[in-house]
């Protein structure tokens, strides 16, 4: 085995600029690949951090059917008090959930004496809340940020609402709700904070204290709209979701008629296509990957070939069995995709702890000064090294059969 | 003992219109130990006759034993295993391996015909380094070498399996007359020393001069085999 990659290193040693050529061009394949992952996965990663982190939760838990009319913030399609009690007590004894918040959401109007205009609201214990959606106090642009701004009887305004009504910290504003019955309620807020927006649906409600939302909807018992839940590691957020949905559905069953809904914020999010369709762009940029592996090892293996002729009939003469001769060529292929590999992974590493040094950031949305932090799993090396590799051999497999298939005269008489 | 037997051995090669008969019901015997040379204007079949005798090429008639196998029977991988085992070849270009010193050269059928241990191929490269007098020169590389010390080395790989024959089509065509006759020699030396059958094939008369029998081909067909004194 060792005299076999002797030989096959020295063969491509002997064609210096052609190796050097196609190991530059596997090796930039590489790097593409990698440089290409790792952006866009962190992109994706940080895109997906902003939205779970600032609104949405990691998952959300509705009365089934409620999701299907969000739109509208029905409260007639709420958890009851006793649906709740059974989704609290589910999540209380499952290990990966780190925390969750209750929220009733509605519809109202909000009014500054002045003017009136509509508004979604989102009814929040301040702790859960900001356990959930730990962005949360940093999205708060002015007033107090911390839980502190949704004591009972402040409100948090988001920006947009806030700038075009002028609205200031301390103002005094009405929010003004019809409930479930169809009767009007309405109750005066100090304005405690305003709301930076983010990107997607949710991304510009307003905020106030649980209670309040009780209060100005008359609501009997603990009547909740969604639970979001915040699990301790997003990569599994679908196993938690499938967990909870073991958990809840039997009991749901049990105790009411219409049962619970469990949704993951790839469900929730219209990111969620942005999502897939990195991974569909990441899918074909692989494919190219694997056609310039392709094409460069079979085109210099073919050319091996046919300039060696004549020592391929030398060694076949001598008695070199065609196994032999197949397998000279494979390493040589070998040799030229795991070389290619590594120099591809070492650049690419390079670049991308340049480009952490360069500290780039970006704007997506309403969320400027985005740091683009790129980063590389060992697996996505490995796939990525695996299959330039288990391209260099295919690539190879034909020409070196060819090799190995030539009769030793005609080969030594060729010239 | 007897090394080749030939019996009405023919091969025709058919190309497209005509059918060319290369070599045309010839029948001989080589004792081991022999030091003959094919000879016969260009064209008489000395090439094709070698390539049976070497197991490149298959007889179209007739039978052929070489060290009491035949031949003729041997698939394409046995052939190969054949031909590692048994018989050494010198080419007229030499052939050398560019990649390779004149030491690995010589090694490299040992380590990729016959798998030999490190130790064992090492005493048998050196060995016959020393004997065709090539020992200051192993670490070259092909192109380093001139013409008569390439032959050397591909004379020096021919017997490092230790084969019972060798065969060398025109050995000496690429060599000038003086280097030549130095390579005959040594080939006879080698002969004298290993009792290894040499059978070559050649133009040149001063060579012919050096075999010990001459084996004389026209158009295909066995003239006579005469003994000379070399
Ligand atoms: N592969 C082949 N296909 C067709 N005809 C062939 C082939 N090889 C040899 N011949 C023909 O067979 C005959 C014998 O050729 P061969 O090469 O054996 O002669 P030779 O004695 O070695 O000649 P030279 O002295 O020129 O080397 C020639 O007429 C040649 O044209
Ligand atoms: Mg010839």
């Amino acid at each position: 085995m060792g005299n076999l990659f002797k030989i096959a290193l020295r063969n491509l040693r002997r064609y210096k600029r052609r190796t050097a050529l196609t190991i530059s061009l596997i090796a930039f394949g590489v790097i593409f690949v990698l440089v290409f992952v790792s952006i866009t996965g962190s992109f994706k990663q940080l895109m997906i951090t902003q939205i779970t982190d600032s609104y949405l939760g990691d998952l959300q838990i509705h009365r089934r059917g409620y999701v299907a009319s969000i739109e509208n913030l029905p409260l007639n399609l709420n958890l009851t008090p006793a649906q709740v009690s059974v989704i609290e007590k589910g999540l209380d004894n499952i290990q990966e959930v780190e925390a969750r918040s209750e929220r009733i959401k509605f519809g109202a109007l909000f009014s500054t004496f002045a003017e009136t205009t509509n508004i979604r609201i989102n009814g929040v214990y301040p702790e859960k809340e900001f356990a959930t959606c730990p962005r949360m106090a940093s999205r708060i642009i002015q007033g107090e940020k911390g839980i502190g701004a949704l004591q009972k009887g402040k409100i948090l305004v988001p920006e947009l609402l806030a700038r075009g009504f002028k609205t200031k910290i301390g103002d005094t504003v009405v929010v003004v709700a019809t409930n479930k019955d169809g009767s009007v309620n309405g109750k005066t807020f100090v304005v405690s904070g305003i709301l930076e927006s983010a990107t997607g649906p949710g991304g510009r409600d307003g905020y106030i204290h649980f209670e309040d939302a009780v209060e100005i909807l008359r609501l009997q018992g603990k009547e909740v709209s969604e639970i979001a839940v915040r699990v301790k590691s997003l990569g599994r957020v679908g196993e938690v979701a499938q967990n909870i949905r073991a958990r809840l559905d039997g009991e749901g069953q049990k105790q009411e008629q219409s049962g619970f809904e469990i949704h993951t914020w790839s469900q929730l999010s219209p990111f969620a296509n942005i999502a897939n369709m990195i991974d569909v762009m990441t899918f074909f940029i692989k494919l190219m990957l694997i056609a310039i592996v392709l094409i460069s090892i079979l085109n210099v293996m073919i050319m091996a070939v046919y300039e060696r002729v004549r020592e391929i009939g030398t060694i076949a003469a001598i008695g070199t069995s065609p196994r032999k001769i197949l397998s000279l060529f494979l390493v040589e292929g070998f040799s030229l995709g795991v070389t290619g590999a590594v120099v591809g992974v070492l650049l690419a590493l390079g670049i991308i702890a340049v480009l952490n040094l360069l500290k780039l950031s970006f704007t997506f949305g309403q969320s400027a000064g985005l740091i683009l932090a790129p980063t590389i799993a060992p697996l996505d090396v490995l796939t990525a090294s695996v299959m330039v590799i288990v391209v260099s051999l295919l690539a190879s497999a034909q020409p070196a059969y060819k090799a190995s298939r030539m009769e030793p005269i005609d080969a030594l008489r060729h010239v | 003992m007897i090394l080749v037997v030939a019996q009405s051995l023919s091969k025709t090669y058919a190309t497209d219109s005509v059918e060319v008969k290369a070599v045309q019901g010839v029948s001989f015997e080589i004792t081991a130990g022999s030091f003959l040379s094919f000879v016969g204007p260009s064209g008489s079949g000395k090439t094709t006759l070698l390539n049976l005798i070497g197991c490149l090429d298959k007889p179209t008639s007739g039978s052929l034993t070489v060290a009491g196998v035949d031949v003729a029977r041997l698939d394409r991988a046995q052939a190969a295993a054949f031909r590692g085992e048994n018989i050494g070849f010198v080419f007229q270009s030499f052939n050398l391996m560019p990649v390779l010193t004149a030491f690995e050269n010589i090694e490299y059928p040992l380590v990729m015909v016959q798998n030999k241990l490190p130790g064992e191929r090492r005493t048998r490269v050196l060995e016959l380094l020393q004997a065709v007098g090539m020992s200051d020169q192993k670490n070259k590389f092909p192109d380093q070498l001139s013409g008569g010390q390439k032959q050397r080395i591909a004379i020096a790989r021919a017997l490092v399996t230790q084969p019972k024959l060798v065969l060398a089509d025109e050995p000496t065509a690429n060599l000038d007359h003086e280097t030549a006759y130095t390579i005959i020699r040594l080939m006879k030396k080698m002969r004298n020393d290993l009792n290894t059958t040499f059978i070559f094939s050649t133009h040149d008369t001063r060579i012919i001069g050096e075999a010990e029998i001459i084996c004389t081909l026209e158009d295909g067909k066995l003239v006579r085999c005469e003994e000379a004194h070399g």
